[in-house]
């Protein structure tokens, strides 16, 4: 596959994984990931120090599935939505049909009664399988720039 | 406590004596919030300032804050922790602008003034003028513009500061129990695992009053009843120290017959609602006494948390009268093999802004303080367990919140 063609492919998959959680379609959220796979939610100083324990971190495809299943079932918090803006990707190193990948996001939180904020600002650093369509994360980590987190976090980004 | 013995100087007036009934005024009214600064952060309390490990070579500093108030905490020349006030002597400028740095003297941007990493001023920049012009007049003592220091004292690995000479010795101050306590989860090296900051919408006293809450736990948290995570859990105790301010509670859970439920668990095809992947719970007796949560505070603002293989500081920052911080410090053991790192790791989805049994504490406060907003008439109800603050062998109980509004209304003199 020529670089150009991977490259839409992953911005495709980034805006499809954008839309399946902006739009509360969360149930599908871990049909993005690989069977084998991690999902790292961390900060900048955290990434940077290397410092390994997370906000979220899923070391499983099972471990997915429980956060949404926790989020739907059980834990209590205001309903709110997020609207993601993911930029294009950059592909770096692709060996073995794994691509290496990073885009950079912002993601507003929409509350139920409409308060609007900006909620987190940072970059996927992703390694995707791309051996076939669709493609899926092997691993995703989400570096927050800032190391704070309004009131909880429990939608994933 | 009396009537007599009531120092009355201002602030939110209480119905009675008592500390099972508690004014919502307390958490809204913004000269309440003044007051606290005074008469708790700057008062008689150990505040937890920082790991000791954060400043482990002479010349480290980090800085915080106490109560609202801008702090340095460094590590003197002669590895002694020196903690002082991050305020320029010459016009108030803060003098550490990140939050951690090294070197052997701190200098303020503005006009330069320096100070050694105990708090004294040692050059002032243009201290004889300019070619004989200008400079600081003859009267003028640099030993009379050191930095405002506190005290500092440290056990088992956590650093404390006080403004106040009133303050008595830290384990005194703490209780044998609560010493005991802290001493029992660090018993070796901690390190840093992770760190993260949740704001918190509402008045600090509302988190600090959640953490002491073993009331709550199961109701709010619903995450462990609702996949039926069996806690088979033994009976468990809330430990208070005389004070009030300082307590422990614990529980204890059979791990065998824990990891023997599992095992049994997986064997089933029941359609029970059910986790894909234990191993956000699957943990380890690392202390060898069954206690499988021990949530451990300090007067006013630290959290020493156990839960299974999950340990983090969590240090409780006062924003306003309506707005909190809340830093979580994941620690892990300088001991740790790969396999309780990955375990510590995992476990680490209960806790934190997104934690499983931690994230409703996050909102949960700001729904307290939206509900008060222009109706903080009377009083809230703390009676669950009785009326005092006694130590009990059991969790049903808002014993520890009593605890907490005890030390409150002894600094407060109201």
């Amino acid at each position: 596959m020529d670089r150009t063609a991977l490259r839409l492919g992953i911005d495709e998959l980034n805006a499809a994984y954008a839309d399946c959680i902006d739009d509360d379609r969360l149930e599908e959220w871990p049909d993005f990931f690989a069977e084998d796979c991690r999902y790292l939610i961390t900060s900048r100083d955290s990434y940077e120090a290397g410092l390994r324990h997370g906000i979220i971190y899923c070391a499983s495809h099972g471990m997915l599935t429980d956060r949404v299943m926790a989020l739907r079932r059980a834990s209590m918090f205001e309903p709110h939505r997020y609207r993601h803006l993911i930029g294009p990707a950059r592909v770096g190193t692709v060996a073995d049909a794994i691509a290496e990948a990073r885009a950079n996001f912002f993601a507003a939180r929409i509350m139920h009664d409409g308060t609007t904020t900006l909620f987190a600002t940072g970059r996927y650093l992703d390694r995707i399988d791309v051996s076939r369509e669709p493609f899926r994360f092997i691993e995703r980590t989400v570096v927050l720039d800032s190391q704070k987190i309004d009131t909880l976090l429990v939608i994933p980004l | 406590m009396s009537v007599q013995d009531v120092d009355f100087r201002g602030g939110i007036a209480w119905p009675s004596n008592g500390i099972s009934e508690v004014p919502f005024r307390l958490y809204t009214d913004p000269e309440q919030y003044r007051l606290e600064q005074e008469r708790i952060f700057k008062g008689p309390t150990w505040s937890y300032l920082c790991l000791a490990t954060e400043i482990a070579e002479p010349g480290d500093w980090v800085a915080t804050t106490v109560g609202e108030v801008a702090v340095i905490v460094a590590r003197g020349p002669d590895g002694r922790i020196n903690a002082f006030v991050n305020r320029c002597a010459h016009r108030g400028n803060l003098l550490c602008l990140t939050n951690k740095g090294r070197g052997r003297e701190i200098t303020c941007i503005y006009h330069g003034w320096s100070y050694d990493l105990e708090g004294r001023l040692t050059a002032v920049a243009f201290e004889k003028g300019v070619r004989r012009q200008g400079g600081m007049p003859p009267e003028f003592r640099k030993e009379e513009h050191h930095l405002q220091r506190l005290r500092v004292a440290e056990l088992a690995g956590l650093v404390f500061g006080t403004f106040s000479d009133e303050t008595p010795d830290l384990e005194t101050y703490l209780g044998p129990l609560v010493t005991g306590g802290m001493r029992r989860v660090l018993n070796r090296p901690a390190t840093i695992i992770g760190r993260s900051t949740q704001i918190l919408p509402n008045n600090w006293k509302l988190y600090a009053e959640n953490v002491k809450d073993t009331y709550h736990a199961s109701i709010l948290h619903a995450f462990l009843t609702t996949f039926r995570i069996n806690r088979l859990s033994q009976p468990g105790s809330i430990n208070i120290d005389d004070s009030g301010g300082n307590h422990f509670s614990q529980a204890k859970l059979d791990y065998a017959a824990e990891d023997a439920e599992y095992k049994a668990a997986a064997l089933r095809s029941d359609t029970d609602l059910k986790l894909q992947d234990n191993s956000v719970v699957e943990s380890v007796d690392e202390y060898g006494d069954q206690v499988s949560v021990q949530i451990l505070t300090v007067f006013p603002n630290m959290v020493l948390q156990q839960i299974r293989n999950t340990i983090a500081v969590r240090v409780l920052k006062p924003r306003g009268v309506d707005r909190a911080e809340l830093e979580w410090i994941h620690l892990g053991f300088a001991d740790d093999d790969a396999a309780m790192t990955e375990r510590r790791l995992r476990q680490g989805n209960l806790v934190g802004p997104a934690g499983y049994i931690a994230l409703e504490d996050g909102c949960v406060g700001g729904f307290v303080q939206r509900a008060l907003q222009y109706n903080d008439d009377g009083e809230g109800v703390v009676m669950m367990g009785g009326h005092d603050a006694q130590s009990q062998n059991f969790r049903a109980s808002e014993a520890a919140i009593r605890g907490f509004w005890k030390k409150y209304r002894t600094l407060m003199g109201a």
